[in-house]
């Protein structure tokens, strides 16, 4: 008998698949974490020409601004801790471009609206959000909302000094971004700040003024690399164990499942693949515990199969045919993979609209693994089985693992 | 395995065992690592070249075990002096200065003489912030899950489950806090991942449930339930050992670093997979038995 229409083509699709995959992880470099790579060491000082008190609150919303900032540089797996009285120490992975992340971390990032004779009018305290903008040319710019204080205090601003036509400068750190000259008044508090930016500027910016100014001012004190937490003793061991791990699940669906079994395993192998050519083509850092993450999700990725394979099992036991027995089994199993995975799905999403850093981080991980062994499950298991039985589906029956018919 | 008709025995012992978990994770608390509490940092030049092992070889000396300094992070420092190599050590915080000469003094014993080049006082990588949104987003999680759980069968699912996930996680952490652990980042990651895999785990016991409530009308509910388990036992029992098959791989030949991690994995998922069998679903037969007589009527699970 020959394949059902469409497989051939699903079976084309999901080698182009597979190639991609393969492609994007052999074109972008893995990039590891500060445990399997060291990174940079950064030491940070309040300067000493600040003198006023350096109390521990003052330092821990320091330290706060700049978890906010490595944050939203994308930064996986930093380190950021307080050290001594007027320290930060800043460890970031290999970061490809340190010297501008080091550069953003450390900016004070004081934003302020003056009026037209200088005096502050208020800070960016008032920005509700900062978002990466253009202006009507088309050039990058940073878009600000301001909250209801701030957009009262910009209305009053601009109100006043739209009659007399005077400047309005906006000062980052003492420096003047823009001086607009206000139309009239400015009310909702959107505005737009223009420069000669560059979009790479324009962005940081915007990470700047989102994550809030630092309450005091900080100078490098030293940079200097360092090496993984880890040995390569440890990081070898442990992925040879998560390679044994997957090893035994790959041996155990084809003793338990047999044929499908290894169908299955052919559809993990592709799991994993694309897991990986996601995740990397996310930029996503890899720690050692994430690896073992990864490692574990292929442990309950099989959930699927194994969910899909005892129907199928059922239904021949039942009396059907190999090939009806495989289509019911796969109709019966999907409410029970939809619903169990899309409860893990929802939990994951809420995760990350309210978690923070590492949590938002595996948000992600997980979410990409649950709708990857949903498709690997559904759609590649299926596929490849079906080219494998489709044409003789009687003899095949007997590699189902089922004994005979009840 | 009639497990509804044993219902009353799971029920109690699950009910034993979180207030034994509330109670170790009270008189006991929680052993957290520098990640959480901040602690000392240490930078030393050491003759010669010196590997990370070899540094925390040393650091295990007998000498030193009293300090218990097994979750000191070392790391090499680039830029050293010329022919010495320096490391920076992350470790406990301690109330005076002795175990910090020890250190010194068993590094000195290895490797000859220390330059003290800087040790400082460091704060928590992890602040009070982090921990306090990660439980948060959980607890809404949770109401998420009790909402679409809800939508897609029906309340008294969304309650024996959500209930069920809780107190798999209360056990978790109570032998967590038990065996005395120390917990660090990954630990959050690690808690987060039980939750999904009980909640998974219990869903789809639950939709087996569903689905025989729709076809079997005529049979007790009792009866009813434990085919339900009995039909998705292959499938819990084969879950869980792929899952245990990878993580116990991990544990037992894995590095130092992730045993941790991977031992709270390990009674999460022991937990999560015993829980949907042995308390979400005598939970549900629970729920579904009150207020209905003894033989409840079952329209509201066709209305999925």
């Amino acid at each position: 008998m020959p394949l059902r229409r469409g497989t051939g083509l699903r079976l084309l699709g999901l080698l182009a698949l597979a190639a991609c995959a393969a492609l994007v992880l052999y074109l972008q470099p893995l990039r590891y974490g500060l445990d399997l790579q060291g990174g940079v060491h950064v030491v940070m000082q309040v300067d000493e020409s600040y003198t006023a008190p350096v109390t521990r609150e003052v330092m821990e919303r320091t330290k706060a601004v700049i978890d906010r900032r490595v944050n939203a540089l994308g930064v996986a797996e930093p380190i950021v801790q307080l050290s001594g009285d007027r320290r930060v120490i800043v460890e970031l992975p290999g970061v490809h471009d340190q010297q501008t992340a080091i550069d953003t971390i450390g900016k004070t990032a004081l934003l302020e609206f003056k009026d037209p004779n200088g005096t502050t009018v208020f800070t960016g305290a008032e920005l509700r959000n900062a978002t990466l903008s253009s202006d009507q040319f088309g050039r990058p710019a940073v878009a600000i909302q301001l909250n209801d204080h701030g957009a009262r205090l910009f209305a009053d601003l601009t109100g006043r000094y739209s009659l007399t036509r005077q400047p309005l400068p906006i000062v980052l750190d003492g420096e003047v971004l823009v001086a607009p000259v206000p139309e009239g008044t400015i009310v909702g508090g959107e505005a737009i700040i223009t420069g000669q930016f560059t979009t790479e500027e324009a962005r940081q910016l915007a990470i700047l003024l989102q994550s809030g100014s630092l309450p005091v001012p900080l100078s490098v004190m030293e940079i200097r690399n360092v090496g993984p937490t880890l040995g390569q003793e440890s990081i070898d061991s442990s992925l040879r164990a998560g390679i044994a791990g997957v090893v035994l699940v790959l041996l155990f669906m084809l003793f338990y499942y047999r044929l499908p079994g290894g169908v299955a395993d052919v559809a993990l192998a592709m799991y994993v693949l694309m897991l990986f050519a996601l995740l990397v083509g996310l930029r996503a850092t890899l720690t050692l515990p994430g690896v073992a993450g990864l490692i574990l999700s292929v442990g309950m990725a099989v959930d699927a199969n194994i969910i899909i394979f005892e129907r199928v099992k059922e239904e021949l036991r039942s009396g059907k045919r190999l090939r009806a027995s495989i289509d019911a089994g796969w109709k019966r199993a999907f409410v029970a993979i939809f619903d169990s995975n899309l409860t893990t799905l929802i939990a994951a999403a809420v995760l990350f609209y309210f978690g923070t850093g590492p949590v938002r981080g595996f948000a992600v991980t997980l979410s990409l693994g649950i709708l990857l062994s949903m498709f690997t499950a559904i759609v590649v298991t299926r596929t490849l089985l079906r080219a494998v039985v489709d044409r003789n589906p009687e003899r095949f029956v007997r590699y189902f693992g089922v004994k005979e018919a009840a | 395995m009639n497990v509804i008709g044993n219902r009353v025995i799971y029920l109690v012992i699950s009910a034993v065992l979180v207030v034994a978990s509330l109670g170790v994770m009270v008189v006991k608390g929680f052993n957290f690592g520098v990640d959480f509490t901040g602690g000392s940092l240490l930078e030393r030049g050491l003759p010669g070249a010196v590997s990370v092992p070899e540094v925390q070889e040393a650091l295990a000396a007998p000498e030193l075990s009293q300090y218990e300094l097994g979750g000191s992070v070392i790391q090499p420092l680039e830029g050293a002096v010329e022919g010495q190599t320096v490391i920076l050590i992350r470790t406990k915080a301690f109330e005076d200065q002795g175990p910090i000469a020890a250190i010194d003094e068993a590094l000195e014993a290895r490797f000859g003489e220390v330059s003290v080049r800087r040790t400082e006082v460091v704060g928590p990588v992890i602040g009070q912030e982090l921990v306090r949104q990660a439980i948060l987003a959980l607890l809404i999680a949770g109401a998420g899950i009790l909402v679409y759980i809800t939508f897609r069968f029906e309340y008294r699912f969304g309650i024996a489950g959500v209930i069920s996930l809780v107190q798999a996680v209360l056990i978790t952490l109570g032998v967590v806090s038990l065996l005395g652990r120390e917990i660090n980042s990954p630990f959050v990651a690690a808690i987060l991942t039980v939750v999904g895999y009980a909640i998974n785990d219990t869903i789809v016991i639950f939709d087996r449930i569903r689905e025989n409530l729709q076809i079997r009308r005529r049979e007790p509910l009792m009866e009813l339930v434990n085919v339900s388990i009995r039909q998705s036992l292959s499938r819990s029992i084969n879950t869980g050992l792929t899952t245990l098959f990878v993580l116990v791989a991990l544990y037992v030949f894995g590095g130092s670093s992730i045993k941790d991690f991977t031992l709270t994995l390990i009674v999460g998922v022991v937990v999560g997979a015993f829980s949907s069998i042995f308390v979400a679903s005598p939970l549900l037969y629970v729920l579904r038995s009150i207020g209905e007589g003894r033989e409840p009527a079952r329209t509201a699970a066709s209305s999925k």
